[in-house]
């Protein structure tokens, strides 16, 4: 589903990010990229959403190479990811329904569709009591959580999770784990990016370690190794 | 934020009409210099009328310059200064000394509002056949005041739309400034809806809504304020330039005003909102 083959990353002037990075996601997998702060995982996710173009290498999406798409096609490789931050990237001043509406609207539903499912989606999340809610008005876990419904909405094919829970206490860090691992069960690909060991650990899942910009590890059934 | 870019998009639709009535003033000044005389040839006074329009005649035919030519006899010469210095009756007792009538015969010749034209018709007057009825020519003095008025309207004509252009230019720059605030105001929502996969078009399209809604307020102000400016000033226009209503040259070209008021609010509301968002859409 997923490929890079042979990627490198070098910022101006001489900064090497990521080297040489070649490896494979199939459909339905758990995957998680795991790497100190820095190593280089972030820019990784990035090249899977076309929001950072390889100096050198391809990234692949079901075929099609990101880099070489034009804007539409883009478009369309991205309706088929859902993705989730650390720090969210909520609106602000849009309510817990707008947040995920907006993305409905975006990715180009009804509005009967819209009202049928941003419900339905709210209350798979928990978040069924705090649809008339602002983002600052809810904790960490529950704005992670809007955000994980937000990436849902759209019935992607593939859930990008780029250190989604850095910014949470344990307990709320496992809530949301739990929700990764239940898209998971549901047939989804989820790219998971952390440098939490314990959650890399409890998971028991692939895991390919980044170190200094180098793939240094790739395994099946992967640990915390750095 | 939107106020301020519906003041700037009225600050501009306003410089935009002022070129428009300035184009107008101008319209009337050149109006007014055509159909001033330019020549008047006058007659020995015992040329027969039959023979004068005959010149008439000739002189059409030999310069297309010439719009129109009037002819004035010595009666209606006579009656048109009486009635000119009716309350002045120095003028009308110097008159009666003189016993006959002063006047000679003329034909008041108007000539296309282009210099230069003055010796031609000068010099065709001059041929035998017309020289032989013509007492004088006068042009000379109305030729200078011509040269001047044209001069004159020439200038500001420049200037106006000279300077028109420039503000007009640093007007726009100060529009996609202003709309480029309130875009970047939503720089956030629109990285986020391109990732999620939006479409060019459904994040552009709330933006130029927006845009055409700050044109089409700025236009309703503008324009009530130019019929305001219209309504109020004519009388002081008619007293600067009398003939020139301002209000009627508005009433005249409301559609014209309406066109160019709303064009350049909407339109500029419109495009530069289109050209701002596509910097954002770079994601």
């Amino acid at each position: 589903m997923i490929q890079f083959q042979k990627v490198t990353k070098i910022y101006e002037p001489n900064i090497t990010v990521l080297q040489d990075i070649s490896f494979d996601v199939q459909s339905g997998e758990f995957v998680s990229i795991v790497g100190k702060s820095g190593a280089g995982k972030t820019t990784l996710l990035k090249m899977i959403l076309g929001l950072e173009e390889p100096t050198y290498g391809s990234v692949f999406f079901n075929g099609h190479n990101i880099s070489k798409m034009d804007s539409g096609g883009l478009q369309q490789i991205r309706r088929k990811i859902g993705a989730v931050y650390q720090d969210y990237k909520l609106l602000g001043n849009k309510t817990v329904y707008e947040n995920v509406a907006y993305i409905m609207e975006a990715g180009g539903r009804d509005n009967e569709e819209i009202g049928r499912e941003v419900p339905k989606v709210l209350e798979v999340i928990g978040l069924s009591e705090k649809v008339e809610n602002f983002p600052d008005e809810l904790s960490g876990g529950e704005q992670q959580r809007l955000a994980i419904a937000r990436a849902l909405v759209n019935y992607p094919d593939v859930i990008i999770a780029d250190e989604p829970t850095g910014n949470l206490d344990p307990y709320n860090a496992y809530e949301v784990l739990s929700l990764l691992e239940k898209i998971n069960r549901a047939g989804k690909t989820v790219i998971l990016s952390t440098h939490d060991r314990e959650i890399i650990n409890k998971l028991g899942k692939r895991v390919i370690t980044i170190e200094n910009g180098r793939l240094i590890r790739d395994e099946a059934k992967g640990r915390f190794l750095i | 934020m939107a106020l301020a870019a519906i003041f700037v998009l009225a600050i501009i639709i306003l410089l935009v009409t002022g070129l428009f009535f300035l184009r107008g003033v101008n319209g009337y000044l050149v109006e007014t210099v055509q159909n001033k005389i330019d020549i008047t040839a006058y007659f020995k006074a015992d040329t027969v009328e039959g023979d004068i329009l005959n010149v008439r005649q000739d002189l059409l035919a030999a310069a297309p310059e010439i719009t129109s030519i009037e002819y004035v006899s010595r009666e209606a010469a006579l009656a048109d200064f009486n009635e000119r210095h009716k309350d002045n009756p120095t003028l009308a007792r110097a008159l009666s000394e003189v016993g006959d009538n002063p006047f000679l015969p003329a034909l008041n010749i108007i000539t296309t509002p282009t210099t230069g034209q003055y010796e031609k018709i000068a010099q065709i007057l001059q041929q035998p056949q017309f020289s032989l009825f013509v007492q004088k020519v006068d042009f000379s003095q109305k030729k200078d005041t011509i040269e001047t008025v044209f001069a004159i309207t020439s200038n500001v004509n420049k200037f106006g739309i000279g300077a028109g252009i420039l503000l007009v230019l640093v007007a726009i720059l100060v529009v996609f400034n202003t709309i480029k605030l309130v875009v970047n105001a939503s720089k956030e929502e629109i990285a986020t809806q391109r990732i999620v996969g939006a479409s060019s078009w459904f994040v552009r399209a709330p933006f130029i809504i927006e845009g055409a809604l700050f044109g089409l307020i700025a236009f309703v102000i503008c324009f009530t304020a130019t019929f305001c400016f219209a309504y109020f000033l004519t009388g002081v226009s008619e007293i600067v330039m009398p003939g020139f209503s301002l209000f009627r040259y508005f009433i005249t070209n409301i559609f014209v005003i309406i066109l160019i008021q709303l064009g350049v609010g909407v339109g500029l509301g419109v495009v530069a909102s289109f050209i701002v968002v596509r910097k954002y859409l770079k994601v």
